[in-house]
């Protein structure tokens, strides 16, 4: 690449910078900028980097709670206390622009990217999930971004040695060229041993550690902050290709590190790169730093100090030692055959100062990049869309004629069915932790030398955000906190990846506000705190935004392993029982989309009041060992749940016959409502009949509605209502339908 | 009158971009004793054995192959030869 | 006893076998990293699974060239115990201790879920505790582990009785749907000619404990220590 002789307004704009900001950067630095220094604002001030958009909205989100070490924003990750001197440390990411580009290699440098983020702080990753979504899969290409997507998670992953331990994939038209790949690590350290990624200490030296730079993903920052257009295969920087087994080298080696006490700060040079990694550890640290940029080891000849310092090459980090610990450094980074290269030092002029050789090629207060970043206000207005197409009223929706049928298409829908084909493609077992594998409602992860465990999730549901984005905010958190509840597991705090479309378009920015607010609501009711998240806007195709998507990453905790409970049906004879209210809420359901081909009318409303009541009386129950399972009513409703209680234990599947007439509401609903309606708050157990007193008492002082509806017994799923068949099949039969709906008939 | 042609294809990593496979095998040589090696590329070979009338048809097929399964042009390049089975 | 861990780069499954050893079985084990030369005093060593060298070029083609290897070869041929598991079966498939070699599996894909393998033998060092014929409930999760040999080579491994887990279905029969990744004659562990060296793609170390799902894998493990103390006496 060649330098450019003159900064141009058109370059500027090239650069994804505003004329406004353009003139900010000129007067903040008091001249103007060159054209290495104009590439360090464009990615540090990228929507990426900088956060300019979303950052006002944020404050929103509560961030402090009891449990709560290190707090969203100043760390690369937040860090969650569990007790024993040990700390969580858990952050999701967006990976979706590369993912529409190339699949596979997006999808792998993702999950790369994410794991970096946690062992920098010092926590040794013990398992990852992943939030997908894709357009149908009837088309072709959207197979392939399947396909290579999960090729590329499960390849860098496995690789890694990190069980790939749950998550979520959908499929719906709004993420037709653009694909969804949220990933999120979790991490356990010892609280005494976490690192902070900041740079301090007058003189301290800078090492280079990893992977040789070359000319990847350049400016990819300030590519995930554009939408993605006819053009972007033209325009799009060079596919990063992961290299999982010189990340496992890196992490291993960091960790050696760690305990050796020499480092002082650390932080992946993920996007942006070396501009990032400097600028923002000596921004935290109230310091500055100087490199030398003909230090830095390259793969490519010629690279100019431009692509030097904005180029996203994997499996690079910054370390920051203490003086005179050269010797240990060298001799731990040796044994794992990794290169520690010196590019520079700390110092104390607040500047990031840049050389290659004696040529000072930029020289910028690191704050003007980091604190001093633009953050707008931006407009908004409630999108036209919503008037239309929220009232819906049912009784214009014809009632099917066969139950049976209704069931077995949801069942076999791609995002209802098993997710076997997804994760038995990833190593889910490695490490010996894993108690609760994926498939159930939240993975379980044992914490070996405790009595301890953790529960994982990750939720949303982009079609009710669109519909209704404040409820749909507010169901992401309920839903996700819902389900480690149903493991036995006390939610503790979560994570996000916000998903939306371009925020300079006021109803996407009206969408993200909403979204915000009903989690900050719902975190605040639920008591369960932001740790950290990630906002990923532009996603965009043809058609528009994609439908707003924030995707909630709930961890919870198990204090004492028999506290454990798994959703699937145990012992015939069981009762099953509904703890929570059905109500005639069919808007936005899967149902509805699936049955009648609609988008449309009212989500489910949640009484966030009631939610915490229905968890505390199911996390009670399970922790009074009351109950044999307990599985969350979530998207499909009713049946679908009562299905997946009766055949999701391969092997072990287990009948069950309803009476519908054990319903108070059986007489205002109707039959589909109560089926397959979303309602939130419901949660489906099943008990020994001796059990089933002392569970609704325990209801009764939550004020939680409890209602018996059945029994587990024999080979079929089997709902009556006054003794007559309303829904009545095998469950052989809705086990190949549930297992087909992904795999393509080839296991 | 349709001859058989073979063709042998090469794929490799685009220039330019990290080649993982490539760097450790190099250092797994280096480490057994071989010196002085500038770079190692890893690849994938196929063999495709295909009817056409003439050569430029063959070839014409081939590359048509090559762009649509064969190789990922995100990530990949390819070169190949093709001559006519005797 | 002492069990040692051959540690490689890329090794990931070190941990989850020095876990089994040191926790659930009470046996004395240690790390041993790949560029040590010598092994010694250790009764059985284990080469673990994981992506040695990232899997790159061919699984175990690299790691093969360890300085630990030339080590590792001495103390088989010298009649000590040796176990690979995964990627560390495919390094002693590399390295000529064991015959055969991988494939991709038959769907191209990762594989991870509990298989059941049937004991073929078991008057081996590895399966002293176990019966002709019990089903194992053990885990696989590999994407090369489909096992190849020529008539020639699978001859020889019957002959003499080296063929120690097949693939079968819960009740114990050999059938093509229960053959996860296609291996030839349903292979799923071998030993060498001596029985000393034995390689197997399931993963003992992740069925040895009950909250996990299964417990069978610990037989092999305690086959070994079995073996092991009675041969001191």
């Amino acid at each position: 690449m060649k330098e450019p002789e003159r900064i141009t307004l058109d370059l500027v704009r090239a650069h994804g910078l505003t004329e406004e900001e353009y003139k900010k950067i000129k007067d903040m630095l008091g001249r103007d900028p060159n054209f290495t220094e104009l590439g360090i604002f464009s990615v540090m001030w990228s929507e990426h980097c900088s956060y300019k958009s979303s950052k006002p909205l944020l404050r929103m989100f509560p961030t402090s709670g009891e449990n709560i070490l290190i707090k969203a924003g100043e760390e690369n990750a937040g860090v969650v206390d569990i007790g024993e001197g040990l700390a969580v440390v858990m952050k999701m990411e967006s990976h979706n622009h590369p993912s529409a580009v190339e699949p596979f290699q997006g999808a792998a440098t993702g999950v790369g990217g994410i794991i970096r983020d946690i062992f920098t702080m010092g926590a040794r990753p013990i398992a990852l999930l992943d939030s997908l979504r894709f357009g149908h899969l009837g088309n072709g290409h959207n197979r392939y971004l399947f396909s290579g997507v999960v090729g590329g998670i499960a390849a860098y992953g496995n690789c890694m040695g990190i069980p790939t331990v749950g998550g979520e994939v959908y499929f719906d038209e709004t993420y037709e060229g653009n694909p969804l790949v949220n990933v999120m690590c979790v991490g356990v350290a010892r609280r005494d041993n976490l690192v902070k990624a900041r740079a301090g200490g007058l003189g301290n030296p800078v090492l280079y550690v990893g992977a040789d730079t070359g000319r990847d993903g350049l400016g990819g920052a300030s590519f995930a902050s554009r939408e993605l257009t006819e053009e972007s295969d033209k325009d799009r920087p060079a596919v990063q290709i992961g290299d999982p087994f010189k990340e496992k080298l890196l992490l291993e080696a960091c960790l050696e590190l760690l305990n050796t006490g020499v480092v002082v700060g650390m932080q992946d040079m993920g996007a942006a790169g070396l501009t990032s990694s400097t600028s923002e550890t000596a921004s935290r640290g109230n310091s500055g730093m100087r490199i030398d940029l003909s230090l830095v080891p390259r793969r490519e000849e010629g690279m100019i100090p431009y692509e030097l310092m904005l180029s996203e090459s994997q499996e690079r980090m910054l370390v920051i030692i203490k003086r005179g610990k050269e010797r240990e450094t060298r001799r731990v980074f040796d044994k794992w055959d990794l290169h520690a290269v010196p590019i520079g030092e700390v110092t104390d002029d607040g500047y990031l100062t840049v050389l290659d050789k004696d040529r000072r090629v930029a020289e910028i207060p690191v704050k003007f990049l980091t604190e001093d970043a633009p953050v707008y206000m931006r407009e908004e207005r409630e999108p036209e869309y919503l008037g239309k197409i929220k009232d819906v009223s049912i009784s214009t929706i014809p009632e099917p004629q066969d139950y049976d049928d209704v069931l077995k298409i949801l069942l076999a829908s791609p995002t209802i069915s098993s997710k076997r084909w997804v994760y038995e493609q990833y190593d889910y077992m490695i490490r010996t932790d894993t108690v609760l594998r994926p498939g159930g409602d939240a993975a379980v992860i044992r914490i070996k030398g405790t009595e301890k465990a953790i529960a994982l999730t990750c939720d949303g549901n982009g079609r009710y955000c669109f519909l209704d984005p404040y409820e749909g905010g507010k169901i992401a958190v309920a839903e996700a906190a819902r389900n480690v509840v149903c493991v036995g597991a006390k939610p503790l705090a979560i994570t996000n990846c916000l998903n939306f479309g371009n925020p300079t378009k006021p109803y996407v920015f009206w969408q993200f506000r909403r979204c915000v607010e009903g989690i900050a609501d719902a975190c605040g009711i639920l008591e369960t705190p932001v740790s950290g998240g990630n906002v990923s806007f532009y996603n965009e195709n043809p058609k528009g935004a994609i439908d707003p998507t924030p995707v909630v990453g709930m961890l919870g905790l198990i204090e004492k392993m028999d506290f454990l409970c798994t959703p699937w049906f145990k012992k015939e004879g069981d009762l099953i029982i509904l703890l929570g209210e059905c109500r005639e809420e069919i808007g936005g359901s899967e149902y509805l989309q699936l049955i009648h081909g609609l988008k449309a009318g009212q989500i489910p409303r949640l009484d966030l009041e009631r939610e915490r009541a229905v968890q505390n009386t199911c996390l009670e129950v399970i922790r009074a060992h009351l109950v044999s399972s307990a599985h969350d009513c979530s998207e499909g409703g009713l049946a679908v749940t009562l299905a997946e209680c009766c055949i999701s234990n391969s092997g072990k599947e287990r009948g069950a016959i309803i009476e519908l007439e054990a319903f108070p509401e059986i007489l205002s609903i109707r039959m589909d409502a109560l089926l397959f309606g979303e309602t939130q708050s419901r949660i489906l157990i099943s008990c020994h009949p001796r059990n089933f007193l002392q569970i609704q008492r325990v209801a009764r002082r939550n004020k939680v509605p409890c209602a018996r509806l059945g029994v587990v017994t024999g080979d079929r799923l089997t709902i009556r209502r006054i003794k007559k068949r309303v829904l009545d099949l095998s469950l052989k039969e809705l086990g190949e339908k549930w297992r087909k709906g992904l795999s393509h008939g080839d296991d | 009158m349709q001859k058989l042609f073979q063709a042998k294809v090469y794929v490799s990593l685009k220039k330019g971009l990290a080649d993982p496979q490539g760097s450790t095998i190099k250092e797994a040589l280096e480490s057994l004793g071989y010196r002085n090696l500038s770079e190692v590329r890893f690849g994938k070979y196929i063999e495709v054995k295909l009817r056409a009338k003439t050569k430029k048809g063959a070839e014409q097929k081939l590359k048509e192959m090559c762009g649509k399964l064969l190789v990922n042009p995100i990530i990949e390049e390819y070169s190949y030869h093709i001559e006519e089975e005797g | 006893m002492r069990f040692g861990v051959v540690v490689f780069p890329g090794s990931n499954c070190d941990y989850d076998c020095y876990y089994v050893v040191r926790d659930l079985l009470g046996e004395e084990v240690d790390f041993i990293w790949h560029k040590e030369r010598r092994v010694e005093g250790f009764d059985c060593l284990i080469l673990p699974g994981g992506f040695s060298y990232g899997d790159y070029l061919r699984t175990g083609a690299i790691a093969r060239f360890s300085p630990i290897m030339r080590a590792v070869s001495g103390f088989a041929a010298r009649g000590g115990l040796v176990i690979g598991i995964c990627n560390g079966f495919q390094i002693l498939l590399e390295s000529n201790l064991l015959p055969g070699a991988m494939m991709k599996n038959k769907n191209l894909r990762f594989i991870c879920r509990f298989v059941n393998i049937r004991v073929e033998n078991n008057l081996t060092s590895f399966t002293n505790l176990c019966q002709i014929g019990q089903v194992l409930k053990v885990p696989i999760a590999h994407i090369d582990g489909s096992y190849y040999a020529d008539h020639e080579i699978i001859g020889t491994l019957k002959e003499n009785n080296q063929i120690i887990f097949r693939y079968c279905n819960e009740e114990g029969g050999l059938a093509q749907e229960s053959n996860p990744n296609g291996s030839k004659d349903f292979i799923a562990g071998i030993s060498n000619r001596q029985g000393n060296v034995l390689g197997l793609m399931p993963h003992p170390e992740r069925a040895s404990e009950s909250i996990l799902g299964s417990e069978d894998g610990r037989l092999i493990f305690e086959s070994v220590v079995r073996a092991v103390k009675g041969r001191v006496k």
